[in-house]
């Protein structure tokens, strides 16, 4: 089957803290989701996928991978500027960049807000365009860090929506959060960290109606503390 | 002192204190963007830039008296006494002034910049100019800064300046002879107009950070 996205052996250390994944991998129209409490490794696991953090040991490979932290940084510029920025980073010319970004906000229900200032939005608001302007440079993977954690019911409906139309289009995402319904909507597959260890990896149904671990099990159950 | 002269002092004071700013500002901002991608440049650099801020005028105008007069290293260049003379002088007071505001305003943002666009496939880089231009506002601060110290500076002005009449002659200068003459309504009119500059140059300058 093929990948868009291959970890192995990837060790990562910071002060007492040591993240181990002996293989991970993420497949063209798959979401993944990475669960685990606080302080687990979720978002270093993100960012080490993402190449943003190097490891210590192993190896990631694949195509070009985008990572959305939590909140969004945003430029001090337009909504479409924002949106543009990626192309503009990868030498689209403006214009064009500008009338791609332009074509995609259309489609995350921005297109009213295209000329304010970016700052002006909604927390909603904020991360669908920074999806936008993520889905615009085209990831073979999307690495998402708990997307929906400071929004309302609907904008994470929307959100997600825009996560599984990207699905549907063959990227891979990666998916940190707390959220257990999301992960139950969203994801097709589990990864449960806990302290830095992956310690299960299972088809999500699998995942929630049997988990084999214990830990997996206090932590379904509200039970396991960081 | 007659309306034209009065002109003429405010017209020199303007154009020196603004290309001091200048000057100062092609090497102070980058230098400030880059020590604020390099976390602050440490503790030392922090010091001994901030330090910079304490230069007193004077020590700066007598540099550059030494180094300007026929005697010194770059006496040759006939530039003292001139206006560029003091162009030098005020660049070197406003450059620590404009490099440490674009450090302050930058360096809360270059984690935020560079996490975006490495997320985004950008290179490392690409960083600096889009912090530069994600500090825009602060550099109409820092620049504000600069030519507010250049402007309002006396010490190093009548040392390299000499405050010759019709020629490096500007408004603290004059304020200084006119208060030493005794004509204090001149002084206070000098004083009034050197105010009324170094506002609407400010005002400028935070009209364009709005935009």
């Amino acid at each position: 089957m093929s990948t868009v996205l291959r970890a192995q052996g990837l060790v990562h250390r910071y002060g007492d803290f040591r993240l181990e994944v002996p293989r991970l991998e993420v497949h063209p129209g798959e979401i993944l989701a990475v669960l685990g409490p606080s302080g687990s490794g979720k978002t270093t696991l993100l960012r080490l996928l993402a190449g943003l953090l190097s490891p210590e040991e192993g190896q990631v490979e694949g195509g070009f991978r985008a990572y959305l932290p939590q909140t969004p940084p945003l430029l001090r510029r337009s909504v479409l500027e924002n949106a543009a920025f990626g192309l503009l980073l990868r030498g689209v010319p403006r214009r064009q960049a500008l009338a791609r970004a332009d074509g995609l906000l259309k489609r995350v229900g921005l297109e009213g807000k295209a000329r304010q200032p970016a700052h002006l939005l909604s927390g909603g608001e904020a991360v669908r365009l920074a999806l936008a302007r993520t889905l615009l440079v085209e990831p073979a993977a999307l690495l998402l860090d708990e997307p929906t954690a400071s929004l309302d019911p609907a904008n994470t409906l929307k959100v997600e929506a825009l996560l599984q139309e990207a699905a549907r289009g063959g990227r891979g995402v990666v998916l940190a959060t707390h959220d257990l319904f999301q992960v139950r909507r969203l994801a097709h597959r589990v990864v449960f960290l806990f302290q830095g260890q992956v310690v299960e990896e299972a088809p999500v149904d699998r995942f929630f109606q049997s988990p084999k671990d214990s830990r997996s099990q206090a932590f379904l159950e509200g039970r396991l503390l960081p | 002192m007659e309306a034209a002269e009065l002109l003429e002092i405010s017209l020199r004071s303007l154009w020196v204190a603004g290309l001091a700013t200048l000057v100062a500002a092609f090497p102070a901002v980058p230098l400030g963007l880059w020590l604020a991608l390099k976390g602050g440049g440490g503790i030392f650099g922090r010091i001994l830039l901030y330090a910079g801020l304490a230069l007193p005028s004077v020590v700066v105008g007598l540099f550059f008296y030494l180094l300007l007069s026929r005697s010194g290293l770059l006496g040759s260049l006939g530039l003292l006494y001139t206006p560029y003379a003091m162009v030098l002088a005020e660049a070197v007071l406003a450059f620590p002034l404009i490099a440490a505001f674009v450090l302050s305003g930058a360096r809360g943002r270059v984690e935020e910049v560079r996490l975006l666009v490495r997320s985004l496939g950008g290179k490392e880089g690409q960083v600096l100019p889009t912090l530069f231009w994600e500090s825009r506002r602060t550099l109409a601060a820092a620049l504000a800064a600069g030519f507010g110290g250049a402007i309002s500076e006396v010490g190093a002005a009548t040392l390299v300046g000499g405050d010759i009449r019709h020629h490096t002659r500007v408004l603290t200068t004059a304020i200084v002879v006119e208060t030493r003459k005794g004509e204090l309504e001149s002084a206070l009119a000098l004083g009034f107009i050197l105010l009324g500059v170094a506002l609407l140059v400010t005002a400028l300058l935070v009209i364009l950070e709005r935009e």
